[in-house]
């Protein structure tokens, strides 16, 4: 491939977060994902790709326990987060996802001004003391999102009067505001331009420093360019994971290197 | 009956039409059904239709426009002087008509011949006796003018009626032909039959339209004989309302008016709560099972006619309020600030009761098309249920939510039975909503029931009343569209 060059610098090997053993998951007959086990580390870039429909948005899922909200949805095996099992009766899946944050692949801010979207996460937990405490905290976040000095003159306007790109960069502020430990993306950039796109990377670069970070991706050179970590999912199950350059220069799999030279897609 | 056998004959011709032009049509391409423009059929209809439309159209006007002229051209011999004081041409005139119907009576039952009917004199023959025996009863004997006025009135519409026959089958016939020559391979049929399916999707348009404006415009006729008999400030800045029908009443809107918003008032504050909140839980909270069966349930309360709701307003709701605040220490509370069924409390509170499914199965829908997408932002960061719907779903459905209590609020006002057995006939400003009070449409069902006199200002307050009513409902539902169609784009 062409984009070898590309590759993200040397991975610093952080420690386990996320530890999945054996997870199965259904929509009520069907079976979505078989038996996957995956390690996620900290300060890690790890990237799912796939064909469409593998299972990859719904094995995402399962690690904020978004799938809970899917009536006909059925999870087995375990899924610990620093050792503990998010599956169990004693944890609470509202404060989970306050810990395992997630952007969509449709930016979705809510129908409030900007300052409100990033705002709404720190009033909800209680992050902020005050108002000059909270405002810091949006105008950190915004910064994060790299949206600051687009919206800091109008801070008050609402979130959905903001094009595409920025759009999904608020929300990833809004999701940053929590202070999560973990961030999911779901396609974060399958909506925006180049350019928007290219600051989205930079940002996912950033954010490892403080966060795990998964990316779903259809991009295979997004993959390449920031994830330190890549799984290839096929027909919902875990066909290959390992380091990123290891899975683009020297995959083991057949089915991923037909998938990454476009032969299976 | 001629008026039958015509349309009758219209629709046998309309038939013959329809398999004829289908036979031609199939001929003239030589028995081979793909040489043809239209399918068999459209040229079937097309001869139907062309013999039918223009014949029954003339017929429906020539219904409208005879008796019209015909009343004219009769009135005209009835002299002046034969009006008695204080009566008018109208009243006479249908004396005549009786007359006319009496003397057709007579004739099919045999009791006279058509001759006799045609020549007899009022004076000679006891009319009014012979006329009694065949069961048309008159008040008073009838007058020569009266009666010869009633045999012109047999004759000219004994002709109208044959022209009026004449006319329409020669259209039948006429377009019956033209059609069926017409009738050829390379003939535009499937053409001809569209615009008739147009034109007929048109004319079912207009009835709708043009009869809204007809509705209107009778109201605002009658509205303005009122203003004429009755002064205008009195109807809209007078303080009481006391009509009487000796003449010199007090008509005035504003105590009906305060009556009809404070139990609507009343009735949304039960109504917007309880429908909403049931809402909220029906498409939040509940379990697919659990919707898929309250939901038609509550939309059956929607169903039940509002006279049972009024029943149970003058039965159940009033007397167990009265348990409440009346009665004095026998009641619950030992307070004697109520004293009968009927008043502002009882009628609001099962208004309120009737419009509960109205705001929530609105409200759901409203919900409902709040995208998941914000949903599930919202839980991703960590929000409880409660919040989410709080803090998210509530502000982005709001304006639908305005929009529906607004269409709430326009039932409200227009509701009838519920006040006129549950809220009582006294027209009054007060506060208080155990006491008794009346609404706008209340008060036009008392105007327009019992004997009235469409003369009087009395009766014809009910126009303006309900006109007022009109004015203030369409005033509300237009905004409340406005404001949830505004809601909806926000969304596309
Ligand atoms: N809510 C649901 N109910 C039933 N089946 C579902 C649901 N969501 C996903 N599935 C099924 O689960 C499988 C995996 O779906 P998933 O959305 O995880 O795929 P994906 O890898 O994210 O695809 P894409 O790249 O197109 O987003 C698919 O076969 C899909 O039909
Ligand atoms: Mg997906």
């Amino acid at each position: 491939m062409k984009d070898m060059s590309q590759i993200a610098n040397a991975v610093e090997t952080g420690t386990n977060k996320i530890s999945a053993r054996d997870v199965n998951v259904f929509y009520g007959d069907s079976q979505a994902i078989k038996g996957v086990d995956v390690e996620i580390s900290n300060n890690t870039v790890t990237a799912f790709i796939g064909p469409s429909g593998c299972g990859k948005s719904t094995f995402l899922r399962c690690l904020n326990r978004m799938n809970d909200t899917i009536d006909i949805c059925r999870v087995t095996g375990t899924i610990r987060l620093d050792g503990e099992d998010i599956y169990d009766k004693r944890v609470d899946p509202v404060q989970l996802r306050a810990k395992v944050g997630m952007v969509f692949q449709k930016p979705n801010p809510f129908p409030k001004s900007i300052y409100d979207n990033v705002a709404y996460g720190p009033r909800i937990h209680g992050l902020a003391r005050s108002k000059s405490d909270l405002d810091e905290v949006v105008e950190r976040a915004l910064r994060r999102g790299a949206i600051w000095n687009e919206v800091k003159d109008r801070l008050y306007a609402p979130g959905t009067g903001l094009s595409g790109g920025q759009q999904q960069r608020l929300c990833i502020a809004r999701a940053v505001a929590t202070e999560p430990e973990v961030l999911l993306m779901d396609e974060p950039c399958s909506a925006l331009d180049p350019i928007a796109t290219a600051q989205v990377e930079e940002l996912i670069d950033e954010l490892r420093e403080n966060f795990a970070v998964v990316i779903v991706t259809h991009s295979m050179q997004q993959a390449a360019r920031v994830s330190q970590n890549t799984a290839f999912f096929h027909l919902g199950e875990l066909v290959e994971y390992g380091e990123t350059g290891q899975i683009f220069t020297n995959p083991q799999d057949p089915r991923t290197e037909s998938y990454i030279t476009g032969r299976i897609g | 009956m001629p008026l039958t056998w015509l349309i009758l004959f219209l629709f046998a011709l309309a038939a013959l039409g329809f398999i004829a032009g289908r036979v031609r049509a199939v001929n003239s391409a030589g028995g081979d059904v793909r040489e043809l423009h239209s399918l068999p059929n459209y040229y079937g209809w097309n001869v139907a239709l062309t013999a039918l439309v223009p014949a029954l159209a003339v017929l429906v006007v020539w219904l409208f426009v005879q008796p019209l002229m015909i009343e004219r051209s009769v009135s005209g011999m009835i002299p002046e002087e034969l009006i008695p004081e204080g009566s008018q041409r109208s009243l006479v005139m249908s004396d005549v008509r009786r007359v006319a119907h009496g003397l057709d009576m007579a004739v099919r039952q045999g009791a006279l011949s058509e001759d006799d009917a045609s020549d007899i004199r009022a004076g000679f023959t006891d009319l009014r006796g012979r006329l009694a025996d065949v069961g048309v009863a008159l008040g008073s004997d009838v007058r020569p003018e009266v009666l010869s006025a009633a045999q012109r009135y047999r004759q000219l519409n004994a002709t109208g009626t044959l022209w009026q026959s004449i006319i329409v089958a020669a259209l039948a016939l006429g377009g019956l032909t033209l059609a069926y020559t017409r009738t050829h391979k390379g003939f535009r049929a499937r053409n001809v039959v569209e615009r008739a399916i147009l034109a007929l999707l048109i004319l079912a348009a207009s009835i709708a339209v043009l009869t809204t404006l007809g509705i209107v415009l009778s109201m605002l006729f009658e509205t303005r004989n009122f203003f004429g008999l009755h002064s205008w400030s009195d109807f809209f800045f007078g303080t009481t309302w006391a009509p009487n029908f000796r003449g010199d009443s007090e008509l005035s809107i504003l105590p009906l008016l305060w009556g009809t918003l404070y139990i609507s008032f009343i009735a949304l504050a039960v109504a917007v709560p309880v429908g909403l909140f049931a809402a909220i839980y029906l498409s939040e909270y509940a379990s697919a099972a659990l919707r898929s069966f309250a939901k038609p349930l509550l939309e059956i309360l929607a169903g039940i006619p509002t006279i049972v709701y009024g029943m149970f307003a003058l039965l159940t709701v009033g007397p167990m309020l009265v348990n409440f605040f009346g009665r004095g220490p026998d009641g619950v509370l030992g307070v004697d600030w109520m004293s009968g069924a009927t008043s502002v409390l009882t009628a609001g509170v099962v208004m309120g009761i009737m419009l509960i499914p109205f705001v929530s199965s609105l409200s759901d829908d409203i919900i409902n098309s709040v995208p998941q997408s914000l949903r599930d932002g919202s839980y991703g960061l960590g929000a409880t249920q409660s919040e989410t719907v709080r803090q998210v779903v509530l502000p982005a459905a709001l304006p639908g939510i305005v929009g529906a209590v607004l269409l709430a609020a326009s039932r409200a006002i227009g509701e009838t039975m519920i006040v006129v057995m549950g809220a009582g006939a006294i027209a009054k400003f007060s506060l208080n909503p155990l006491e008794s009070m009346t609404t706008i449409t209340t008060r036009i069902v008392s105007q327009l029931t019992g004997d009235t006199d469409f003369a009087s200002p009395e009766t014809l307050v009910a126009f303006a009343l309900g006109l007022t009513l009109f004015v203030l409902t369409l005033g509300l539902n237009i905004l409340a569209l406005y404001i949830v169609r505004k809601y909806r784009e926000q969304y596309e």
